[in-house]
């Protein structure tokens, strides 16, 4: 949507510069662990790695699939469209969701696009240059190989759509519709007004439905996964709550694939919806699956600002609302709580525009959240005073207005306006809109090797949940389109290849894996249901958030994120102790639900905080105080971090095992971005 | 601002539900409706007593989780979700009266949640266009002309919320199905299977229990959405022609 302008590139020097004894921040809260390596990508030209590998992929026979069985978790574009493909296929698919619907998974929120390397537009795109904007934006902390595929399969998944009935914009000769969108010079973005993720999400959806009607397919709403089955070392099963009932159920398969989201929530206020969590994900990393990169957190500049302590999410609105509005703030404190309209044009700091000149208000995601976050500690935001600060920042459409006309910005921007009237009460088009950045997206997530396999055979993960291609920092338009490559032509290919491996050994009931898993899950709702503390879920929830966003927000300094675990530790304790969850566990208890996620937010947290201690360098959505340049620039540290940093679970109370996986680049050179 | 509420509290699906009258104070206009609920739901808990139970997920409007009826209206006074609207629609001292959605075809689970699952039966049954992954053309080899694209996208926007049917006298799906039908039923794509897809979820709809459609139109005032009626009248005519074709 946003005509990003493209990062200048500079090889910079001061990459390889040493950093001295700070090179391991995080001593004493993890310990190393033996080098990890993807063994599942083909060597080779990085253009003929996919084919190789689907080549080598091992088949299963028609007549075989039907005894081959598929647990889902996750029912957004990632587990929608595998449960769909599998079905197809004719393997035999159960697919959990938390929610009443399939429907409702929180990929349906997405609003830019989807990009796909289709050069419709013939722009000079190409798979080779999706691939290179991807790992660019990423800041080369991604993979090469699973992100020169993506690019590939891109095309794949537009045509697959509109096979589907997925209305995308046209143009009137009947053709699809390009737009532009954020940090690339390419319309390479296929879009369906501001909805696209919800058309997506229903053409994954409705192809799914087919196949629940054809018997492939048995979906379970209102369920949650709360424990995952690893039996002689293979993921076999999952336990899992049924939300009405309370009913604790054991369901066994021969492979477990998880598409159970991003956990941005763990802020608790975020642009997620209120469901999401990291259960699925962490009681996996419980089990033997590492969490990768777990400190890589997109902060979106354009959200709608808190407005009191009552807040429970936030909205975003498009990014390309930067391409006409301006973002201030006043120069002089006392103008804060003042009419923004009477505040005159010399006493208006245009930041972005005095910082950065030549890209302006146009700066990447990264930097355009740090800077309001910067004017706001300064003392300088606007709107309500939350907390006794204010926290926001004007984006201003009079020029806009002036220049185009109001009925222009109407038809452009209509219906953000519209949605930001609606939340706030004030019209836009008459006083300043107030924006703050907002915990967007997560890039870290599960471990995945080339075949999207975790640490656990037979445990595959997917789209958000999954760390695999956005290295530091995501692109826009880009999630969808990892989500669908993921789910319609990548799992159903690598899956087979572990499933090429049965018919497996039937797994008992009563096999003491079994049972472990089940009592574990009996005697942590035991545990939530008899505390009969003072404090609520939510409430932990929220104080956990405050913590994440203060110490592991948009800026991380190494003081602050040793006092974040401190902090994360002992209320954690508090939470344990004192946690009060009315209702009964036999019935539809949505306290009990929350505590159960919160428990586990609480030790992701504190990992991510490690996470980030240990990375001593700022790339893309991390920013180590303690790594800029003299500009207060963002500076990576290639000799020391050009890895992935995947965590073993080693215990309770037991520090972290971190395993690194090297970051080899052979079709691209790394380089440093600028803005200025 | 202070409020007077009125809840519909119910065990579960077996017992019988009543409203229960709750006082709550301090209610800011910024808040949404339901971060107001979330207040309620703090204060009962300290209290110990059980916090209401009711649906929320994206709370932006789009996933279609939530849906009360506030005061009597599907999604309550403007024409938006549940999550979408705010307390400056209300007064201060105001009495307000929450129920889940009525209709039997949506029986209640627990306080304000029901179950909707019909809605994925009624799809299971041909809202789809058969594709298998991996089967489709080149996306520019099916041509749609602009008109009929931006059309079957405004029906498609549809977030299944099932507001149309609670607000339904007669407890009808039409507007869901009219939605779906209409879209698919816009494009190319969806011809080969336009007259089995409306017969079949027809037959889905009448057989969950859902009512017939009497053209009352308080469907499309209460969708969020703004899903025209007319859906409904392409629904019936694709159902005329696929009997004309002897199905």
């Amino acid at each position: 949507m946003t005509d990003m302008p493209d990062t200048t590139l500079t090889s910079d020097p001061s990459h390889e510069s040493p950093i001295g004894d700070h090179s391991d921040d995080a001593a004493g809260y993890y310990t190393l662990g033996s080098p990890l390596a993807d063994t599942k990508a083909p060597g080779g030209p990085i253009d003929e790695r996919w084919d190789t590998r689907k080549f080598e992929a091992r088949l299963v026979n028609p007549a075989n699939r039907r005894k081959l069985s598929v647990i889902i978790v996750g029912t957004g574009l990632a587990g929608a469209s595998a449960a769909a493909t599998l079905g197809e296929a004719g393997y035999q698919v159960k697919s959990f969701c938390y929610q009443d619907s399939p429907r409702r998974a929180h990929s349906i929120a997405a609003q830019g696009g989807i990009n796909a390397a289709k050069n419709y537009k013939e722009d000079g795109d190409s798979v080779h240059r999706l691939f290179y904007d991807t790992v660019k934006g990423g800041d080369y902390r991604s993979r090469e190989s699973n992100v020169y595929r993506l690019a590939e399969v891109s095309t794949n998944i537009i045509d697959q759509c509109v096979a589907q009935g997925v209305p995308f914009a046209r143009e009137y000769g009947g053709l699809l519709d390009n737009r532009s969108f954020g940090g690339v010079q390419v319309s390479r973005t296929f879009y369906a007004r501001g909805q696209t993720g919800q058309q997506l999400l229903i053409g994954a959806y409705q192809a799914m439905e087919r196949q629940v009607a054809a018997g492939t397919v048995t979906q379970f709403t209102r369920h949650e996964m709360l424990e995952l089955i690893v039996v002689d070392g293979k993921a076999r099963g999952i336990v899992a709550r049924d939300m009405v009932t309370g009913d604790i159920e054991t369901h066994l398969a021969d492979v477990v694939v998880l598409a159970s989201g991003g956990y941005g929530n763990v802020f608790y206020l975020s642009t997620n919806a209120m469901g999401c969590n990291v259960t699925a994900s962490w009681r996996a990393h419980r089990k033997g699956a590492y969490m990768a990169n777990p400190c890589y957190t997109q902060i979106h500049p354009t959200c709608i600002p808190v407005s009191g302590s009552h807040q429970s999410k936030l909205t975003l609105m498009s990014e390309s609302l930067r391409n006409d509005g301006r973002i201030w703030v006043p120069k002089n404190k006392a103008d804060c709580t003042k009419d923004p309209r009477e505040i005159p044009e010399e006493d208006r700091d245009y930041y972005l525009e005095r910082i950065y000149p030549s890209f302006g208000n146009l700066v990447p995601r990264d930097i355009a959240s740090r800077a309001a976050k910067y004017q706001c500690d300064d003392g300088r935001g606007v709107g309500p005073e939350v907390d006794g600060v204010r926290r926001g920042v004007y984006l201003d459409f009079a020029d806009a207005i002036k220049r185009l006309g109001r009925e222009a910005v109407e038809e452009k921007y209509g219906n953000l306006f519209d949605m930001y009237a609606r939340i706030t009460g004030e019209d836009p088009y008459a006083v300043p809109m107030r924006i703050y950045p907002a915990v967007h997206y997560v890039m870290g997530g599960v471990w995945v090797d080339y075949d999207l396999q975790s640490t656990i055979p037979g445990l595959f993960v997917t789209g958000e949940a999954n760390f695999s291609d956005h290295g530091a920092n995501r692109l826009g338009a880009s999630a969808l389109m990892q989500g669908l490559a993921d789910g319609y032509f990548v799992l159903p290919h690598t899956i087979r290849d572990y499933l090429a491996d049965g018919p497996f050994e039937k797994v008992p009931e009563d096999h003491p894996a079994v049972v472990e898993a089940r009592d574990a899950v009996t005697k942590r709702i035991e545990h939530f249901m008899t505390v009969n503390g003072t404090r609520s879920v939510d409430s932990y929830h929220r104080e956990l958030g405050n913590i994440m966003w203060e110490y592991c927000g948009m800026e991380r300094t190494e003081d602050g994120l040793r006092k974040a675990i401190d902090l994360i530790r002992s209320l954690r304790d508090d939470f344990y102790r004192n946690v009060k969850v009315l209702g009964t566990a036999d019935s539809l208890n949505q306290s009990l639900e929350k505590a159960g996620r919160v428990a586990d937010f609480f030790e992701l947290g504190e990992l991510m905080c490690i996470d980030a201690l240990n990375r001593r360098e700022s790339c893309g959505g991390h920013f180590r105080a303690e790594s800029q340049t003299e500009d207060g620039e963002a500076l990576r540290h290639d000799d020391h971090f050009a890895y992935v940093a995947a965590w073993e679970f080693a215990g309770d109370g037991e520090p972290p095992v971190l395993h690194k996986e090297d970051l080899t680049y052979t079709a691209i050179e790394m380089k440093q971005r600028s803005y200025k | 601002m202070r409020l007077t509420l009125k809840i519909w509290r119910q065990a579960d699906q077996q017992s019988q539900g009543a409203m229960h009258t709750y006082e709550v104070d301090g209610i800011s206009e910024d808040m949404s409706f339901l971060e107001m609920l979330d207040v309620l739901n703090e204060e009962l808990n300290a209290k110990g007593e059980e916090p209401i139970a009711f649906d929320s997920d994206c709370r932006e409007g789009i996933c279609g989780m939530c849906g009360l009826m506030v005061n009597g209206e599907a999604h309550g006074p403007e024409v938006t979700t549940t999550c979408q609207l705010h307390m400056r629609s209300f007064t201060d001292g105001e009495t307000i009266t929450i129920e889940p959605w009525r209709s039997s075809a949506f029986p209640v689970l627990k306080d304000l949640c029901v179950d909707r699952s019909a809605f994925d039966r009624i799809i299971q049954q041909g809202g789809y266009i058969s594709v298998n992954t991996g089967s489709a053309p080149e996306a520019h080899s099916i041509q749609v002309p602009k008109e009929a694209a931006d059309r079957a996208f405004d029906v498609a926007t549809c977030i299944g919320c099932g507001a149309c049917v609670a607000a339904c006298p007669n407890g009808s799906a039409s507007l869901f199905m009219g939605a779906k039908i209409t879209h698919l039923g816009e494009l190319p794509q969806g011809q080969a299977e336009r007259d089995i897809r409306v017969v079949n979820m027809v037959g889905q709809h009448d057989a969950e229990g859902f009512g017939g459609c009497t053209n009352i139109g308080e469907c499309t005032a209460a969708c969020p959405k703004g899903i025209p009626l007319d859906v409904i009248s392409q629904m019936n005519k694709d159902l005329r022609t696929a009997m004309r074709h002897g199905l």
